[in-house]
């Protein structure tokens, strides 16, 4: 019997209309865990470089990860990964909700997605029944409403849906899988579903999913959610509200927005807007957001709820989560009420809620700018709120500007020429930012923004402080119950940190320190997304229920694999390792790992140099960010490194030739 | 005065969050061995959960019943429809709720009875949002020959009520000369 997993993917072939349930190597489990990790050796082994994001040949995995459908808090994530349309790298994205639990009682642990259907479809997997059923009917209607119209046709209210809307049919570079409650939203992936010719997946199952060892799981469970009551008790005092708590930004709970309003930038990343906040916007806000959210709701199995039903008067009511309530509301330079409404239209044609408003906001600076003229954008209405919605109307059907505008900010840029790329300023890897630029260089957060692979700064961030505190007493009081550090060495790090003199910014933390601390966040992210527990449990806020001292015991009673923390760690470095040389094969050099250019007003080239380098070497990667022969062989990805050198992709680690190549650069 | 203990789980549907907690430990409490899977499916507890229309609500098995109900009711809070048998807590032929997915048997809430006793249940104890409540009260049980009698007297009042005391006699003669 298999423990914790089912041990078999759903393999679906769209071209032929072929379906198999295959059977998987448990030997992969205890090489990369699950989720993101096999999605990882999957995508590696079956999707070479050549291969186009829009091509039948790429995959689409929905992958569940390894602790989803047991009763591990939190365990409900789906990691969808495929190559991307808008970074052309490795693109993943995860949701909540129900569906990867639902996925596992039908049976599988994976469902991977090939070729592509002529015609519309939906694939529904009813335990060992499984179809793929015409969508030419659901064609165009919103992603809320394909699930709820699929519900009543199979008559199964039970199912979980994932499905795209008109942005994803139309391949929009930014579309989102949407899931009601969560949904995959960066990188582009609804776009390969819609090229796929799939409008949905939907999944009812009512299977067991085992552990291995009954007791001992459920006593870690237990104490998980004894922590969870512990920490609601114990908010972390010195921080802003949003770090004080578990969970997600806690944003449709809270109503005060001082902070957000006047720290992120609006419009296309541009303006700060220091005293932004006043009594008046306060009760005006609240009132809107009150009336607006009708519950506050969660994802399967977690106590937290960082979502909400949201029923704006005279418009249909959907799900909103986190964020998204204010990008909207800030690239508009508007209010909450607009930003509750369009978001509601938004999560219908389903696209991103970071990069969307964005490209929304370029567009129209590129007009202010004269690079666009009042031609491309004939018929849109004189009103801020009405330019908004025209544009997203445009975009989503890849109508005039809209087609344009459709492929993100980046290729947009390149489509349009005449400078545009100076407005395309808030990207890494071609994929848009949040919205945030602030004075001084972080030298961890460099580190982040630079060579996270999802270009994604809170999929990498979390654990340690994002600020020093200012006294000793802060400080010693953080550290008493801090049991979440890997090491005693990150409490000393915490102690020295200043705000200003030697031990501050840039300078402090260290450039190894720096290894440290980011090494350690970006091990949590990992563990997570192979488990497909909620970074927010775990590796996204301040101490968190799970940490590297609970989990691998936690893995072991689920799946009866024997593993200790160094175990643990190394099945991580594997899993990192093998995306970041997907990534390198994908043509993925040094020169791609920067962070916005004004992301920081204080920028110290040099500096940022040595922390790049000695954080490549502290992860066994050559001076242009390749793994190297040794540090792939380590970790018995062998092949990997055969692979890379034969494509003359060098993987030696030749520090003079590196030493060289950084003059070079640099001059 | 005997007493006897009444269990209760009060459950407050405002506070619902839609989290399935619940329906999650329930069905790895009784599983075989205990904890030893999860399924849903198999819980005693299901959460009518339409987040659209902003409805969620926990409801408990209760008994099974062999033929479904001859009339139907819907119900209209806070002019939301419920639909029919929505709170009903019968595991009823006409639906698929509160079976054993395998093998179609009845189940039911047994309230996590076993030993040693929990101090809450399950469920309850999963909710970190207080959305089931455990309460234990102390009811007065008449003493058993009396309440026996008693609760005798009722049953055969509403029979005579429905079908007259000449009935009642005839059947009762009939079936005492079966014997
Ligand atoms: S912490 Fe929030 S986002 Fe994460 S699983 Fe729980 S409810 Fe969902
Ligand atoms: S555990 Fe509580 S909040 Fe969650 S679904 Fe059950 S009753 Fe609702
Ligand atoms: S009281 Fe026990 S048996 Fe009843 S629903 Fe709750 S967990 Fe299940």
């Amino acid at each position: 019997m298999r423990f914790a997993e089912t041990g078999f993917n759903l393999e679906v072939d769209l071209s032929r209309g072929n379906i198999e349930r295959v059977e998987t190597d448990p030997k992969l489990t205890e090489l990369h865990l699950g989720g993101l990790g096999t999605n990882a050796k999957i995508l590696w082994d079956r999707v070479p470089p050549e291969v186009e994001p829009f091509s039948p040949e790429n995959l689409l995995i929905f992958g569940t990860g390894l602790l989803a459908g047991t009763s591990a808090p939190g365990a409900n994530r789906t990691i969808v990964s495929s190559v991307s349309p808008q970074t052309r790298l490795f693109g993943y994205s995860m949701m909540g909700g129900f569906w990867a639990p639902e996925l596992k009682h039908a049976g599988y642990d994976k469902v991977v997605i090939r070729g592509k259907s002529s015609k519309l479809v939906y694939l529904w997997i009813h335990n060992d029944k499984v179809e793929i059923r015409d969508a030419e009917h659901l064609r165009g209607k919103g992603a809320v409403e394909t699930s709820e119209l699929i519900k009543q046709e199979l008559k199964e209210p039970k199912a979980q849906v994932a499905a795209i809307g008109l942005a994803g049919e139309n391949r929009v570079f930014f579309a989102s899988i949407e899931q009601g409650r969560s949904s995959c939203s960066r990188l582009g992936l609804g776009a390969v579903m819609g090229d796929k010719g799939l409008k949905a997946i939907v999944v009812r199952g009512t299977k067991d999913v085992n552990v291995a060892k009954p007791l001992e799981f459920l006593e870690q469970c237990s104490g998980i959610l004894n922590y969870i009551k512990y920490r609601e008790e114990r908010p972390i005092p010195g921080v802003m509200p949003i770090l004080q708590g578990l969970g997600s930004p806690q944003e449709m709970l809270h109503v005060d927005e001082e902070w957000h309003t006047t720290n992120f930038m609006w419009g296309n990343s541009r303006t700060r807007r220091r005293d932004f906040w006043s009594k008046d916007i306060e009760e005006k806000w609240t009132g809107t957001q009150e009336t607006a959210r009708k519950r506050l709701i969660s994802c399967s199995n977690c106590p937290m709820q960082c979502g909400a039903v949201i029923s704006m008067p005279g418009q249909a009511t959907y799900m909103m989560k986190c964020f998204s309530k204010l990008t909207y509301t800030m690239a508009a330079y508007s209010d909450l009420d607009f930003g509750f409404r369009i978001a509601q239209r938004a999560t219908e044609y389903g696209i991103d809620g970071f990069s969307g408003p964005q490209v929304m906001a370029f567009g129209l600076e590129l007009l202010e700018a004269g690079i666009l003229t009042d031609a491309d954008f004939e018929g849109m209405p004189e009103d801020n709120e009405g330019k908004f919605y025209w544009l997203l109307d445009r975009i989503v059907r890849r109508e005039g500007i809209g087609d344009i505008l459709a492929d993100g900010t980046h290729w947009a840029a390149q489509r349009i020429g005449k400078g545009a790329d100076a407005f395309a300023h808030n990207n890494i890897k071609k994929h848009e930012q949040l919205p945030l630029k602030l004075g001084m260089l972080n030298p961890v957060y460099f580190l982040m923004y630079c060579t996270g692979e999802k270009a994604n700064i809170t999929q990498i961030e979390g654990q340690f402080p994002q600020a020093p505190f200012p006294t000793k007493e802060e400080r010693e009081e953080f550290n008493k119950d801090w049991i979440q550090v890997p090491d005693e060495k990150f409490k000393q790090y915490l102690m020295d940190w200043e705000f200003r003199g030697e031990n501050s910014n840039p300078y402090y933390p260290t450039a190894e320190m720096s290894c440290d601390i980011v090494d350690w966040q970006e091990t949590m992210h990992y563990i997570d997304d192979a488990l497909g527990i909620c970074a927010g449990l775990s590796s996204f806020p301040l101490k968190p229920p799970y940490h590297i001292h609970n989990y691998p015991k936690i893995i072991s009673a689920a799946t009866g694999m024997d593993l200790d923390e160094e175990g643990l760690k190394e099945i991580v470095r594997r899993n990192r390792n093998l995306l970041r040389a997907f990534n390198n094969r994908l043509g993925m050099t040094r020169q791609d790992e920067r962070p916005p250019e004004n992301h920081w007003k204080k920028r110290f080239p040099e500096l940022e140099e040595q922390l790049l380098m000695t954080y490549y070497k502290f992860k066994g990667w050559n001076a242009n960010g390749v793994p190297t022969t040794e540090t792939l062989e380590s970790l018995g990805l062998g092949y990997v490194a055969e692979d890379l050198n034969a494509r003359g992709i060098s993987t030696a680690d030749d520090s003079a030739a590196a030493a060289q190549e950084l003059v070079g650069a640099a001059s | 005065m005997k007493t006897k203990t009444v269990k209760n789980i009060r459950v407050i549907v405002d506070k619902c969050n839609g989290c399935r907690a619940c329906e999650v430990i329930c069905s790895a409490f009784h599983a075989q061995p205990r904890y030893s899977s999860n399924n849903p499916d198999r819980s005693r507890i299901r959460v009518i959960h339409e987040p659209l229309r902003n409805i969620f609500v926990p409801i408990y098995a209760g008994e099974y019943t062999p033929a479904e109900c001859a009339g139907r009711n819907t119900y209209t809070i806070d002019g939301k429809d419920y639909d029919e048998c929505a709170f009903c807590r019968a595991a009823c032929p006409s639906r698929g709720l509160f079976k054993e997915p395998d093998s179609g048997l009845p189940l039911s809430c047994d309230m996590c009875e076993s030993d040693p006793t929990l101090t809450k249940p399950k469920c309850v104890e999963w909710c970190l949002n207080d959305a089931l409540i455990y309460e234990t009260r102390e009811e007065p049980v008449l003493e058993d020959e009396v309440g026996r009698q008693q609760e005798l007297q009722q049953g055969l009042a509403a029979l005579v009520d429905k079908h007259g005391m000449k009935d009642l006699l005839d059947i009762v003669a009939r079936m005492s000369s079966r014997d």
